[in-house]
């Protein structure tokens, strides 16, 4: 088979396995210290059980993330050598200070985070829970700002053929950073809500009415409820980005074929390429001219302004409506299960069940998010500077398909390990409810303060 | 020699990643040693030796990420030739890292009846990322030559690495625990000696011959004069060290880190050997690190925040280690 669409499928698996775990990780370690603050100022328990309880996700989370991680520096020179080789001397920096100034801060703080509860103080360890935090989000602002800039790159000049930077601060505050890292962010935050909120509503389902069950569900549940609005109002904002600085993009997400006013915003539709036309198609007339420009008559780009130049269209439309889809149920979710909890004080059943599942929704709308922007890049590494088949390896085809074999063995077991692993700690910490022993703190060894009791 | 910037930057670039990788090599070795002793150790040594590593795996490993990652950024030439050369080495290595990084964390948190199997997954990703280290290592020396002579030597080097880290394991065991697991460390430690010296011999034999430049390095006159003192000592370490082996541990547990220390000595000298051989080339008689290195204006934003960087978490590793200083004691969560 050939090698570059072979090494893109193997990339791809290989980050979007990645993404799911500093998803996690970015926003529940603001959680973690949001469970740790509560604590410190209330002395009830029950928080200090809420996270010992997620500090064990984290700790798993973590670890899936960094191994995965460690797969993709090498993955760089394994598969795309001439990705570093054009424009190593802007990306090379924003790796290298993500590793400096993130990874080792996270990595160094995590085991004091995790096992040194009794050995440090009670404040050296809230510093470690912030280091991690902060150490997860920084890296994320290195990646985002490399990401960005290969989506809009900006700050730097060509010579043979080589990018050289220019202006590093256009490089990492490129057009599209803002607005991808607000959205990548959120959609964190979102996704570990609604972790949380689905892990405890199974607690709940099993018989447990403990407070720190209660606490955890209602941090996740009204958390995932002020956040969706806000991420809806900054994915619309992304999408103007976008509509802006890669038009084409857009064009391939509405499945539009001709610029011009009047477009319908597209529900359903099997967009075909070869016939520049969408089968089915089920439409909103003019939505597309007024969600994009506002106004009924508004100039929509089409595809037809982008020949042999636009990405393929059937993925992103559909990667891009499953994101939003997504949203708006996680919306509908979170606004409900907020209401019950706070004027009814109680979850209804068949609510408890949806959202369980729901667990996994921001998975669903982050990758669905990746796919759209990734793809929507193409034929593009790095948008009109390097094509993404000008950057693959001289590795045959069956090398690449022997190890993206054994990748995606790996991977789907371990992501069944790390759901079983979930499963079964929520159902522990269902079974044990306020009676578990707490560790350390109960004991109050060392410099600890003693639990509230 | 002129030292410009253009001429400086690569050369700190190249001491940096020696630097790096000689870091990770011990800190990461002793923990991968660990993983490989495991399948000697009974069910509650095991969990004391995860104990002993359990703080700060996470932090070594991140010593290769830094290593991979200055290659990547300061000689991303160098990285896509050496990278796709050892494409299946490099994957090897990947999910062996995969596994048993994963391992660790699942092996606490699966149901008891499922703890044996991640024991073993530990294990067996231990020692395959071992083997494929000492592969890729055995490989370079010959010049990235993968021939049927390249890869037997391969395997042979990939066998002494992989002696080698569980010497740095069984050091670290003795360092950190007490009582028959310390005993048995001593044990371990013996025999992985002997294989570790063989394996150095190997490689500092084959190298000069592999390679007429780097023959000529070492065995011209007086330059012959001035190295002899790294094979010299790197001998007399050895031998001192077995001899501890016998005498070890001593009362009060006086002398516990010494073998970890007279190892992680042992490696130093045996990578500057490495580094003299090679020196000026990134890829052995291919490429230099002047003709790999990115542009100057890129390596000197990467220099500026390390110069600040490096050191904070060089201290702040410290102080991890300190935090969990002294003997192993179950692992939990608090």
């Amino acid at each position: 088979m050939d090698p570059l669409i072979l090494s893109r499928i193997q990339f791809g698996a290989n980050i979007s396995f990645h993404i799911l775990f500093p998803t996690i990780t970015i926003a529940l370690g603001w959680v973690l210290l949001f469970f740790k603050l509560r604590y410190n100022a209330t002395n009830d328990s029950a928080w200090m059980r809420a996270y010992f309880t997620w500090v064990k996700v984290f700790a798993l989370s973590f670890a899936m993330g960094v191994v995965s991680g460690v797969t993709m520096s090498f993955q760089f020179g394994t598969n795309w050598p001439g990705y570093m080789e054009h424009v190593g001397n802007i990306a090379g920096p924003l790796l290298a200070y993500e590793i400096l100034t993130a990874f080792f801060l996270e990595a160094a703080f995590l085991g004091i985070m995790l096992f040194g509860f009794r050995r440090v103080s009670n404040r050296v360890h809230t510093l470690a829970t912030v280091l991690v935090a902060g150490g997860t989000t920084l890296s994320a602002f290195w990646i985002i700002a490399l990401n960005s800039w290969m989506q809009t790159p900006a700050g730097f000049e060509m010579i043979d053929g080589k990018a050289h930077a220019v202006d590093w601060w256009a490089i990492i505050f490129n057009p599209s950073m803002p607005y991808r890292l607000v959205h990548m962010l959120l959609a964190s935050g979102l996704t570990v809500s609604f972790l949380i909120s689905g892990l405890s509503a199974l607690r709940y389902l099993n018989g447990d009415r403990s407070e720190s069950m209660w606490k955890a569900l209602r941090t996740g549940v009204f958390t995932a409820a002020i956040l969706i609005p806000i991420q809806i109002l900054a994915g619309d904002q992304h999408g103007l980005n976008t509509l802006e600085h890669q038009p084409q993009k857009i064009a391939a997400m509405e499945a539009n074929w001709n610029t011009g006013p009047n477009v319908p915003l597209v529900l359903f539709a099997l967009p075909d390429e070869a016939a520049k036309e969408n089968k089915f198609e089920v439409a909103i007339p003019d939505g597309a001219s007024l969600v994009l420009r506002h106004s009924t008559d508004g100039v929509v780009p089409g595809l037809n302004d982008f020949p042999g130049n636009h990405p393929p269209v059937f993925p992103i439309f559909w990667s891009f409506r499953i994101m939003v889809g997504t949203g708006l149920l996680m919306l509908a979710v979170s606004w409900s299960a907020a209401f019950f909890l706070k004027r009814r004080h109680s979850l209804p059943k068949p609510l408890a069940m949806l959202m369980v599942p729901m667990a996994l929704s921001g998975w669903l709308a982050t990758l669905a998010g990746w796919y759209t922007t990734e793809i929507g890049r193409q034929p593009w590494l790095v948008t009109g500077v390097l094509k993404t088949a000008d950057a693959v390896g001289p590795v045959a085809g069956s090398h690449v398909a022997l190890t993206l074999a054994v990748y995606l063995i790996l991977y789907v077991l371990l992501l069944i390990a790390y759901l079983g692993v979930l499963v079964h700690l929520a159902l522990k910490a269902a079974k044990d409810g306020d009676s578990s022993p707490l560790p350390g703190v109960m004991k109050a060894a060392m410099s600890q303060p003693a639990a509230g009791e | 020699m002129t030292l410009d910037w253009p001429t400086a930057l690569p050369l700190i670039f190249a001491g940096l990643m020696g630097l790096a990788i000689l870091i990770y090599v011990i800190l990461d070795g002793f923990d991968l040693g660990i993983g490989i002793l495991f399948v000697m150790a009974e069910d509650a040594e095991q969990d004391t030796m995860i104990a002993a590593i359990g703080p700060f795996w996470d932090a070594n490993e991140t010593w290769l990420v830094l290593a991979v990652g200055l290659l990547l950024v300061a000689f991303p030439m160098a990285h896509g030739v050496i990278l796709t050369a050892l494409y299946i080495p490099v994957f090897v290595l990947l999910v062996g890292l995969i596994l048993r990084g994963v391992a660790f964390d699942f092996r606490a948190k699966v149901p008891s009846g499922k703890k044996h199997r991640w024991n073993r997954i530990f294990f067996l990703g231990s020692v395959i990322a071992s083997l494929a280290q000492g592969y890729m290592l055995g490989v370079y020396v010959l010049g990235l030559d993968v021939g049927l002579g390249g890869t037997a030597f391969g395997v042979l080097v990939a066998l002494c690495l992989a002696a080698a880290y569980a010497a740095m394991g069984a050091a670290w065991v003795i360092y950190k625990t007490e009582g028959e697991l310390q005993r048995k460390a001593v044990r371990w430690l013996r025999t992985a000696l002997v294989l570790t010296a063989l394996g150095m011999a190997a490689v500092s034999l084959a190298t000069p011959f592999a390679s007429p430049r780097i023959f000529d390095k070492w065995f011209g006159w007086p330059q012959m004069l001035y190295l002899s003192p790294l094979p010299i000592l790197s001998a007399l370490m050895f031998l001192w060290l077995w001899r501890q082996t016998f005498h070890l541990p001593k009362p009060d547990d006086r002398h516990a880190l010494t073998p970890f220390l007279t190892l992680a000595a042992i490696f130093v000298l045996g990578f500057a050997g490495l580094a003299w051989s090679f020196y000026p080339f990134v890829v052995p008689d291919k490429l230099t690190i002047w003709q790999a290195a990115s542009a100057t204006e890129s390596l000197a934003i990467i220099l500026v925040g390390t110069a600040v960087v490096l050191p904070i978490i060089i201290f702040y590793s410290f102080y991890a280690y300190r935090v969990f200083g002294g003997k192993a004691t179950d692992l939990t969560y608090d």
